[in-house]
């Protein structure tokens, strides 16, 4: 089942995808293109993984990392589906990042590999927006990069853990303007996700909805205001963001 | 008397209460009782956000290390990282010491507890969007590099101690001139202010709403003072903060706490 969060009608409902349209938690039935759509559960932590595909690391010039590189965002930084993301006027290099979220379903620690898929509960497609100008070697990459306001779309639903025979085998892309123009497949991840669910919970309590963003592959290419970004994961979802610019802001 | 928030466990809101933040009382109706009467939970519900090599001293003791390799080049904005909900603890409860490690960091950090959405906020209204003040325990695994999010040395369970309760703002006139000692078993062993901050409370306040919104209930932390004093399993870790309070909590072996900060 794929289920997301949504405003309709001035109030917050869940609803499911049905037969083309949503199916409300009220049993109403609306046209997708009526609702605004909101992040498919409110996150608690979020992890994000840089450099966990061989190709994205070897194309910003590094060595594959020999453990994990996690790090955490804030609440500030999500945005739902068919949203925003601001680009600052200054910057020169705003890229995308298309990945897969994996959702955890209960509380877990110290978890054996064999047992990790038994923790999440779902999917869904994230947008792991980076400003490169902001690049700092402290903490890289840090928040200024990584945690600006409405820079990681996150949507449009969570699917079900049990109808996703091998989360470690889709296809992810993204198209700017329908032009591909990032290709890649989570079966090259080089830490797979039992490995990061064992990582992470080898040295912390992971809850409900914490989620992990499992990085991203070969592609990134700068995008302006104006661009449609649509990031898709195969049977996962198709995540679509425009850029806006400083103009529509008035702290500019 | 000062005015302050406080979290009691069990309790669903915060109480605003009158305590004595040098005596470490409570005013609770026409009683007066010691902070150690009192249960208290984590008064946050919001993200905590610390913020690294705000100190002077923090940063002159990378000395000439910030212009090599890996950092090229001082730090230009604020560093920040996420003390995340799994860290969270309170006061005079257990920090976990993980199997393998000696020693824990504590990282004695002003908290600073957002009142309202700061978005781009100016230097000369930043205090305006700061509801109180808080002490919080930025506990570390030890580690030196400041490269890569140290998210396996500072995000571990129990790892981020806050309290014992929130000062009201109005009644901390100076935030950027207020004395920090640690205490491990009664001993002094650290001492610092935030008068010797990199960037003011203010100006910190300014240039990270640059970047990234604060929310109502998010704390700030100002940085952690360098010489970072260590801990040891049975170590009793309090970290005093004038006029705000004191913060104390004891360092347990890992094995021995069934369920997070309960030994």
């Amino acid at each position: 089942m794929r289920k997301a969060r949504i405003a309709y009608g001035g109030a917050i409902h869940e609803a499911i995808e049905w037969e083309g349209r949503l199916k409300l938690d009220d049993g109403r039935i609306v046209e997708a293109n009526k609702v605004t759509w909101l992040t498919p559960i409110v996150p608690r932590t979020v992890f994000a993984l840089g450099l966990n595909y061989a190709d994205h690391a070897a194309e910003l010039s590094f060595d594959a990392p020999s453990e994990p590189l996690v790090f955490l965002k804030g609440p500030n930084t999500f945005i739902g589906h068919q949203a925003y993301s601001r680009r600052p006027a200054d910057v020169t290099y705003m890229h995308y990042e298309c990945e897969l979220a994996v959702i955890i379903g209960e509380t877990a620690r110290h978890v054996k590999k064999e047992e990790a898929y038994k923790y999440i509960k779902g999917y869904s497609v994230a947008n792991d927006y980076a400003i490169r100008d902001y690049l700092e070697n402290y903490y890289r990459p840090n928040l200024r990069v990584k945690n600006r306001d409405t820079c990681t779309p996150f949507g449009p639903w969570i699917v079900d853990a049990t109808d996703i025979e091998d989360p470690m085998n889709l296809k992810l892309t993204t198209h700017v303007n329908n032009k591909l123009v990032q290709e890649g497949t989570t079966a090259d991840m080089i830490f797979d996700i039992p490995s990061l669910i064992v990582y992470l919970t080898s040295f912390m309590t992971l809850s409900e909805n914490d989620v992990i963003l499992t990085g991203t592959p070969k592609g990134s290419v700068d995008t302006t205001v104006g661009d449609v970004v649509v990031t898709e994961v195969e049977g996962i979802g198709r995540l679509v963001n425009t850029i806006i610019g400083d103009d529509s802001f008035a702290n500019r | 008397m000062t005015r302050a928030r406080i979290k009691v466990l069990g309790e669903r809101n915060l109480a605003l209460v009158d305590v004595h933040a040098g005596t470490n009382t409570v005013v609770l109706g026409n009683r007066v009782l010691s902070v150690n009467e009192i249960q208290f939970d984590n008064p946050i519900i919001g993200t905590v956000y610390g913020t690294l090599l705000n100190y002077k001293g923090a940063l002159e003791k990378l000395g000439d290390a910030v212009n090599h390799k890996p950092y090229s080049s001082p730090p230009l904005a604020p560093i920040l990282y996420i003390k995340p909900a799994n860290t969270f603890n309170h006061y005079g409860a257990a920090i976990p010491i993980p199997p393998g490690i000696e020693k824990l960091e504590i990282g004695a950090a002003l908290g600073l507890v957002i009142g309202k959405l700061a978005v781009a906020v100016e230097e000369k209204n930043a205090l305006n969007y700061v509801a109180g003040y808080t002490i919080v325990n930025d506990v570390s695994v030890p580690n030196e590099s400041f490269y890569r999010p140290g998210v396996q040395h500072k995000a571990r369970d129990g790892f981020c101690p806050i309290g014992p309760w929130i000062i009201d703002c109005h009644e901390v006139e100076n935030p950027d001139d207020l004395a920090i000692r640690v205490f491990i078993n009664g001993i002094l062993q650290q001492e610092n202010s935030t008068s010797n901050l990199i960037r003011s409370v203010s100006r910190l306040l300014a240039d990270v709403t640059e970047f990234m919104t604060l929310s109502p209930g998010d704390v700030l932390l100002v940085g952690v003072p360098e010489d970072a004093p260590q801990a040891k399993v049975g170590d009793k870790v309090r970290i005093e903060i004038a006029g705000i309070g004191s913060l104390e909590n004891v360092i347990v072996d890992e094995s021995e706490i069934n369920g997070r900060g309960k030994i």
